[in-house]
């Protein structure tokens, strides 16, 4: 039985570790601390955490200004307010200047669920890794998540932590080495390379688990930064199988899929590549499992796609 | 203590400069930028305490121009102070140079934060004012905001903020030149009464005539209240001190010609305020 955690869970835990350890963490929030679980952070560390209140452009700003006071603020509100609706703020205020603050926002992507299209963040990705200065990290699962938090208080400017919102599965070991801009690859495989970040790697590994069942051998690799991008592992992998499949909980509109895209075809590359990731539409509301089904971010899409490339290519 | 005749003299220097450096340019804002000379020169000479030598001393007082357009005159004004070489005032808006065209904290010693996108200053003026509370420091937080610039809604986020965390080191001053690009604030979108506004908020409200050194010098220094930020509102006029610039829409965001240089620089030069 798979062990299973909310990220965001785990989020609220982590920064409170990393505030044990280091006076000069302070969280932000606006208004939804005890959503993206910053509210454990302002139990503990009362002076330390600041609600901003239901404004996100102002939190940016704030956030901004205590980093210019030497403190590492960590601010968090979900996605689409903070990639979205402070979108200029995070440009200007804070990767303009190169400042450090650490932008850790939960509920990215159609697993957000019920509360339907207006709160699922489909495109922060790619708004965040077009940012000069800016690190873009999605962990996949709770235990990354952490390992991920005390990365980005380790390296000095801006990083963007896209933090999922469901109980999802435990992939990673604590144990686990856990570097910026070091892609991992999770299984190994010579048939087809499956790219997948967030959730997503949880259904890439199902997925390769079928695949395997039915005679086709694939890689499963973890893009948890975006941003800086590991391209050498990328092109090492794909030379190896020649095919490539990218999985995001995003628009394939210049996420995962689009980044891995530009260095095969700069460099060369030749592929088949498919990308799986929500195709130039909104979300809606539901159950998230449901959702991931709907939008073919499941293990059986994944499935069907490589089985489609490799039939192609007998 | 510097005398008023003093600050009026560095006033036109500034003046000049801006003129000049706009003009070498050929682009630039110098309606704004003339309009807060005098809040600026009050501010570096007898209030902040800065140390041109080290610009980024820890204890220093900051100043956010939220309105990053009017940089100019922060430029000329830094430069003289020691900041950097008054040579480079005249690269503003150049390829390579230190003077962007909206200020550059990484590139110009003495900027303090990065601003020129209308709204975003004053929110890391909190920021810079809620830092210096948590870490006991006595430096004050000096932002210069723009009368256009209320119309964006960021800035009334950053101003209820202030009164929220009780921010009585940070000082709101109000560039109230009453014009914005498109013409009176009044036809763009009213302000309403700002004082009552600020009044209503909570702010430690001053209302003085932003040309009149004695007058800024009087509301930056008064004695703080208590858990109050303060907030000035300094009536000014665009384009001071050079008669054909003075309240004119037209002279927003356009840059004088050689001829009108030359004519700027003989107003300036008889200004008497």
């Amino acid at each position: 039985m798979t062990n299973m955690k909310s990220p965001r869970i785990a989020y609220g835990e982590a920064l409170v570790e990393l505030g044990e350890k280091n006076e000069l963490v302070v969280a932000l929030d606006a208004d939804l601390a005890h959503a993206t679980q910053t509210a454990l952070f302002g139990e503990r560390f009362k002076d330390r955490f600041f609600n901003l209140g239901i404004a996100e452009q102002n939190m940016m700003g704030v956030a901004a200004g205590l980093s210019l006071c030497g403190f590492i603020p960590f601010a968090s509100t979900f996605a689409i307010f903070g990639a979205g609706r402070a979108f200029e703020q995070i440009r200007n205020s804070i990767c303009y200047p190169k400042l450090n603050v650490k932008i850790a926002v939960t509920h990215g992507g159609v697993t957000v669920g019920e509360d339907g299209a207006s709160h699922q963040a489909i495109e922060d990705i790619s708004l965040m890794r077009s940012l000069p200065n800016m690190t873009v990290i999605v962990p996949c699962d709770a235990i990354e998540t952490k390992k991920a938090v005390f990365a980005a208080a380790d390296i000095e400017g801006p990083v963007y932590i896209r933090i999922a919102r469901p109980v999802a599965p435990i992939i990673t070991k604590e144990e686990d080495n856990f570097e910026i801009g070091k892609a991992k690859v999770l299984k190994e495989g010579k048939d087809v390379s499956i790219f997948a970040t967030g959730l997503m790697v949880a259904k890439a590994l199902e997925a390769a688990v079928t695949l395997g069942d039915r005679g086709i051998d694939a890689t499963v690799i973890n893009i948890h930064t975006i941003k800086p991008l590991d391209e050498d592992l990328i092109l090492k992998e794909v030379a190896k199988t020649s095919k490539v499949i990218t999985v995001e909980e995003h628009t394939i509109l210049g996420g995962l899929g689009s980044a891995v895209a530009e260095v095969l075809v700069e460099k060369g590359m030749k592929a088949q590549m498919k990308r799986i990731g929500i195709n130039d539409t909104f979300g809606q509301s539901g159950d998230p499992e449901q959702l991931l089904e709907h939008y073919g971010l499941s293990a059986q899409n994944i499935v069907k796609v490589a089985e489609e490339m490799v039939e192609n290519l007998k | 203590m510097m005398q008023v005749n003093e600050l009026q003299k560095i006033s036109a220097e500034v003046r000049s400069d801006v003129i000049k450096m706009i003009g070498k340019a050929g682009s630039g804002h110098p309606g704004g930028s003339l309009s807060i000379v005098d809040i600026l020169v009050t501010l570096y000479n007898k209030v902040m305490k800065v140390d041109p030598k080290n610009p980024n001393w820890e204890d220093r007082d900051r100043l956010v121009l939220s309105k990053g357009h009017g940089c100019p005159a922060l430029y000329s004004i830094l430069a003289r102070k020691g900041f950097f070489d008054v040579e480079q005032l005249w690269s503003l808006r150049k390829l390579g140079s230190m003077l962007q065209g909206h200020p550059d904290m990484r590139k110009t010693p003495g900027i303090d934060v990065s601003v020129g996108s209308l709204g975003q200053g004053l929110s890391v003026a909190v920021g810079l004012a809620l830092g210096a509370k948590l870490k006991n420091k006595k430096y004050r937080v000096f932002a210069i905001i723009g009368d256009g610039e209320m119309q964006e809604g960021q800035i009334w986020e950053a101003l209820m903020s202030s009164i929220h965390y009780k921010l009585d080191n940070l000082t709101i001053i109000l560039d109230y030149n009453k014009l914005q690009i498109d013409g009176p604030n009044e036809e763009v979108m009213s302000l309403g009464n700002i004082r009552e506004r600020m009044q209503a908020f909570g702010f430690d409200v001053h209302e003085i005539d932003g040309h009149n050194h004695e007058e800024i010098y009087n509301a930056l220094s008064a004695p703080v209240i208590a858990q109050k930020p303060r907030f000035i509102i300094a009536h000014t006029v665009k384009g001071k001190g050079v008669s054909f610039m003075e309240n004119q829409v037209g002279w927003h965001g356009k840059a004088p010609n050689a001829q009108e240089i030359e004519k700027a620089l003989a107003d300036i030069g008889g200004t008497t305020i």
